[in-house]
């Protein structure tokens, strides 16, 4: 009887590690589910290169260019800020600040990646968006580069954190090595660790741009949401993420927007589970070598 | 390279001023959010329904909503989340699978929030018909948190010392009394810590309940788990984004509350944290 309890938790267990396989298997079958039933109405390059949505339109545009490139175009724009602040604050933190501050700015980046996006947008429609509208006499700011700017300070925690780690992760004897050769600590940290961690750093970096790439509330709520294709940052454009949050709310189930929203779904679930391979490939090269 | 003192100086002063660039204007967020929202709080805001088109009144069905939404999500995330980790801990071998499953994890923390709401939609709400719910929102929340559960669970459970377990087999324990009677127990405080995150997360998030169980408007309480809901996060997006002329101090104040709900849990998490780690005897 034991035997036989033990037997069923066992495979109870087993089932539960399993779930997460699973789970990612599921929702990229649903997502193929309900987007794949747009390709008998669009072709698929037509969908990726089309230079119009019109979704609601008779018949209805469904090309996503301008959502692409308007995601392109605020990910560029965050990954520009939030990388050398990024990495600069992890060398800050790891290698420069003393105990009781370090544990300090490291609970202080912990509540900036806790803050609902949400809550981030809402600071971002009071604070930046009438910034940029006032500093580059616009007639509205609700534009590419506040989408950019909030959207790096969504990023920063993942690259600090994950950059921290990798620094930290450096064998004590480069550093001792590096300084007994008569090298300053800024010569070591930017020939010695900075080299040596630098594929924890790449991975941290394309994890931060994962988190941009995929966020959606707050960049639905500051960037202006014109599906437009962009030419300057100072324009509003429409993410991917905004589009499908923004519209499935109206779209009917069953119709081509329907389906190209789910399309689009896809899309965001291809390019996150090439970043985070990506990126799990450059962590565990590192913890390999070491 | 010339004078590498000089140049170690300036170099620091950049490390310091990007890290300012981070921490200032984070805090001033939350002080921000804590000035302009307090006035708004009071009883009645707390525990009166939206009135005047949610221009005035309270937000407690928001509040409601979103306490339902979060436990349905932790009791469907927990067991699937504790058990996981427990396979990944102290049954699983470094082979092929193992990595599968670790890879799997990571991506499912990586798919973007409002992909997840696709996904609820089409499973829950569509294809099992539990049309916009509370079940549909939580199960879409659940999943979400499930990687979190995990890692932190996982963490926990190995960080307890291999010597335990030993003694424990060798006292004639079987692999699961072990486990249930020696490991979990002492890594309790570590799963609280995951599950407490995973609150936190589940209670901020609004892209996987927008299409999967948020009401706009709805001045009542739910009634059962087949029941749309309001819920915080997407209340804030509501009144600060869909309807003209909300007062201020409406939107501070939701805002205020939300923040303050994620950032308690948190803090609570860390705390907890902390003290096990001064506590711990290996």
């Amino acid at each position: 009887m034991r035997k036989f309890k033990e037997f069923i938790i066992e495979k109870l267990v087993l089932i539960s590690g399993l779930a997460s396989i699973f789970f990612v298997i599921l929702i990229f079958l649903f997502l193929l589910k309900e987007g794949l039933a747009l390709f008998k109405f669009v072709n698929p390059l037509q969908f990726l290169a089309g230079k119009s949505w019109y979704p609601i339109s008779e018949p209805p545009q469904l090309g996503i260019l301008p959502l692409i490139l308007g995601s392109l175009v605020v990910t560029i724009g965050a990954a520009a800020i939030s990388i050398p602040i990024g990495v600069a604050c992890a060398l800050y933190i790891s290698e420069i600040a003393p105990g009781k501050v370090k544990e300090t700015l490291k609970g202080g980046i912990e509540l900036l990646a806790a803050i609902p996006s949400v809550v981030l947008g809402f600071i971002g429609m009071i604070t930046i968006v009438p910034w940029i509208k006032h500093i580059f006499n616009l007639p509205t700011g609700l534009t590419a580069l506040a989408g950019s700017v909030m959207l790096a300070f969504m990023a920063m925690p993942t690259i600090v954190s994950i950059a921290e780690d990798a620094l930290y992760s450096v064998p004590r004897s480069y550093k001792e090595g590096a300084l007994a050769m008569g090298a300053t600590h800024w010569q070591t940290i930017w020939r010695v660790m900075l080299p040596a961690a630098s594929s924890g750093i790449f991975a941290a970096v394309m994890l931060g741009i994962g988190r941009v790439i995929g966020e959606t509330m707050a960049v639905m709520m500051i960037t202006g949401n014109a599906a437009v294709i962009p030419s300057t940052i100072l324009q509003p454009v429409r993410t991917l993420t905004a589009t499908v949050a923004a519209e499935m709310g109206e779209a009917v189930v069953g119709s081509e927007h329907y389906f190209a929203l789910f399309a689009i779904g896809i899309v965001l679930f291809v390019i996150s589970f090439a970043i985070n391979v990506t990126a799990d490939l450059f962590l565990h090269r590192e913890t390999k070598k070491i | 390279m010339r004078n590498p003192k000089r140049n170690q100086k300036i170099a620091f002063f950049f490390l310091f001023l990007a890290t300012l660039l981070i921490v200032v204007p984070v805090g001033m967020v939350v002080v921000i959010i804590v000035v302009k929202g307090l006035p708004a709080i009071n009883w009645q805001f707390l525990s009166d329904i939206p009135r005047q088109g949610m221009r005035a009144g309270g937000i407690f069905p928001a509040i409601v909503g979103t306490v339902y939404l979060v436990l349905g999500a932790i009791i469907f995330a927990l067991p699937i989340g504790l058990l996981a980790a427990i396979y990944l801990s102290e049954y699983a071998k470094e082979n092929l699978l193992n990595r599968m499953i670790k890879l799997s994890i990571v991506n499912l923390a990586g798919v973007p929030s409002v992909v997840y709401g696709l996904f609820g939609l089409a499973l829950f709400v569509v294809f099992f018909k539990f049309g916009a719910s509370i079940l549909s929102g939580s199960l879409t929340l659940g999943i979400m948190i499930l990687p979190i559960i995990i890692t932190t669970s996982r963490e926990a459970l190995e960080s307890v010392p291999q010597s335990f377990r030993e003694v424990s087999l060798s006292l004639g324990a079987s692999k699961w009394q072990t486990i249930r009677h020696i490991v979990l127990p002492n890594a309790i405080p570590g799963i609280i810590t995951g599950t407490i995150l995973g609150i936190g997360r589940a209670a901020g998030e609004t892209a996987p309940i927008l299409f999967t169980v948020a009401a706009f408007y709805l001045p009542q309480l739910p009634k059962s788990i087949f029941d749309q809901a309001m819920a915080l996060p997407y209340h804030l997006y509501v009144i600060s984004t869909q309807v003209p002329n909300v007062d201020e101090k409406v939107r501070y104040g939701t805002a205020l509350v939300l923040l303050s709900l994620v950032l308690f849990m948190n803090l609570t998490a860390v705390i907890i944290r902390y003290k096990f780690r001064k506590k711990k005897k290996w």
